[in-house]
């Protein structure tokens, strides 16, 4: 197996663009990694991304150049990007390409997803008596994971604050005001304990990651970022996830983002413990504090301290979504994977600016989870 | 509506060769991947496993409010004998949602989603 280096990241811009198509805002995150690497389009020898409602990435060669290469399309939900850039580093280390792109992006509508009950396999009736609403179940996760693990209501404040603090200091976010714990506390109730600022919104944007091996690495120089372990998984038996008409199995349920993120750390051959910097999905602020625990970088309940502490402030000993998260960025479904990758290349090189991680960081760590239990996970380093 | 005397039960399937219980009935089992299912009732009586309040009007269609216009209404997951945990829509009366939590509940509905009510207090 041979070694993979990601060689150029790139984004687009996030939030509300009038008049800017997805296929848009991914031709600008590729042109974006094209740069950053040093690259043309031509040098791309194998390609794979996807959008989640934003059409089909193969039809990007129209716009990039009929070089002829393979694109394929990913359609992998919020793990598309992760997908994708799994596909890329296979191609890398099969020894198939030198260069591979991996692209995601998504524009959604304004407002709430808009599921309905035979897509997902479930009777009318879940519509009709309006449980088709993906916040019930991110509130039922946390509600119970708090009064079990006694985290409080004010820690989901204080996540949700440090998203919007940090979103201010990234010139890229779409929330760049930050916003005081009181009023993220005393926003409308969604479904409780989530008031209307701890959750991301559907959002907009494009991500791109330019993958290399080691000769091509020696060849064009630049600032690579070695990717140690890309790990994806779908849900195991006793999962407890969106639109589930039930959680079947006896006792706790499991997490397909631990069994993702343990798969990434064995692969890469390090601890939880030795990340210097992580993005963690945060769909809501609860859940950026379970999956603390879920991805093994601290024991259930302990987040509570953490939170207080400051631990996963960009000060603290674990920073947690330095760009601001879903929370501050959105949720363009196919980028947001794609988007988190960017975030850990950029602290890694230490070209971070003002949300830069001190200490020049050398491990870094990326997740998302989505339904319908799905998760994405990656170790990066320098 | 036809008066009835039978509680309301749901039906679900249990594997016949890992005993997993699943709701709804599936033709294969997730634990195991046998297909050897056979339906079976399920208790009428669970507690309350988790819970929330769906605190603004889901979007019409697919959501149709009650005649009497929109009321926040908690929604959440019953853990059953048989080990299943269902979702339902949860019906606390006049006491606040809070009282819903690890309370004793009875099925009272099953259409067109499951449907419990408090009968008890929480463990």
């Amino acid at each position: 197996m041979s070694a993979v280096s990601i060689l150029g990241a790139g984004l687009s811009a996030f939030g509300r663009q009038p008049g800017v198509s997805g296929r848009q805002l991914a031709l600008q995150a590729i042109r974006s990694a094209l740069s950053d690497a040093g690259i043309g389009w031509p040098d791309v020898q194998v390609a794979y991304g996807g959008s989640d409602g934003s059409g089909l990435a193969d039809t990007l060669v129209s716009d990039l150049g009929l070089t002829g290469i393979p694109f394929t399309n990913v359609k992998n939900g919020c793990a598309t990007g992760g997908s994708a850039l799994v596909a890329a580093v296979n191609a890398i280390e099969s020894g198939r390409a030198d260069i591979a792109l991996a692209v995601g992006f998504d524009k959604h509508p304004r407002g709430a997803f808009d599921p309905r009950p035979e897509e997902w396999g479930l009777p009318l009736g879940y519509g009709e008596a309006g449980l088709m609403v993906t916040t019930q179940f991110f509130a039922i996760k946390i509600a119970r994971y708090m009064d079990r693990h006694g985290i409080t209501a004010p820690t989901l404040a204080k996540v949700a604050a440090k998203a919007y603090r940090n979103g201010s200091l990234n010139p890229n976010a779409w929330r760049r005001e930050p916003m005081s714990e009181e009023a993220i506390a005393g926003a409308d109730m969604v479904n409780d304990p989530l008031t209307r600022y701890m959750f991301c919104s559907p959002g907009e944007g494009g991500a791109a990651i330019v993958v290399a091996s080691e000769a091509a690495v020696r060849r064009l120089g630049g600032r690579p970022v070695d990717v140690l372990a890309v790990s994806t998984r779908t849900r195991g038996f006793g999962s407890f996830e969106v639109f589930a008409p039930a959680v079947q199995g006896s006792g706790e349920p499991s997490s397909v983002s631990s069994d993702a993120a343990r798969s990434a750390f064995g692969a890469a051959g390090v601890e939880p413990g030795d990340i210097d910097v992580a993005q963690l999905q945060d769909t809501e602020s609860g859940a950026e504090v379970m999956h603390l625990a879920e991805c093994g970088f601290c024991e259930h309940g302990e987040q509570e301290r953490w939170i207080a502490e400051g631990l996963t402030e960009i000060g603290g000993r674990l920073p947690v979504n330095t760009d601001g998260g879903c929370i501050a960025n959105g949720e363009p479904i196919g980028a947001s994977g794609l988007r988190q990758v960017h975030e850990i290349v950029t602290q890694l090189r230490g070209e971070a600016g003002d949300r830069q991680v001190a200490g020049s960081p050398r491990l870094g760590f990326t997740h998302v989870y989505g339904a319908p239990g799905i998760s994405a996970c990656t170790v990066l380093g320098v | 509506m036809a008066a009835t005397t039978a509680p309301p039960a749901l039906v679900a399937s249990r594997c016949g060769s890992c005993a997993n219980v699943a709701f709804p009935p599936s033709a294969s089992c997730q634990q195991c991947g046998a297909q050897a299912m056979v339906e079976i009732p399920l208790s009428g009586e669970g507690r309350v496993w988790g819970w929330t309040v769906q605190r603004f009007p889901p979007k019409s269609p697919p959501y149709v409010p009650p005649a009497s216009g929109f009321a926040p209404f908690a929604v959440g997951y019953v853990e059953l004998p048989e080990g299943v945990k269902v979702e339902a829509i949860l019906d606390c009366g006049a006491a606040p949602f809070s009282s819903l939590s690890d309370a004793l509940v009875r099925l009272v509905a099953t259409t067109p989603v499951p449907r419990y009510a408090v009968v008890g207090a929480g463990a």
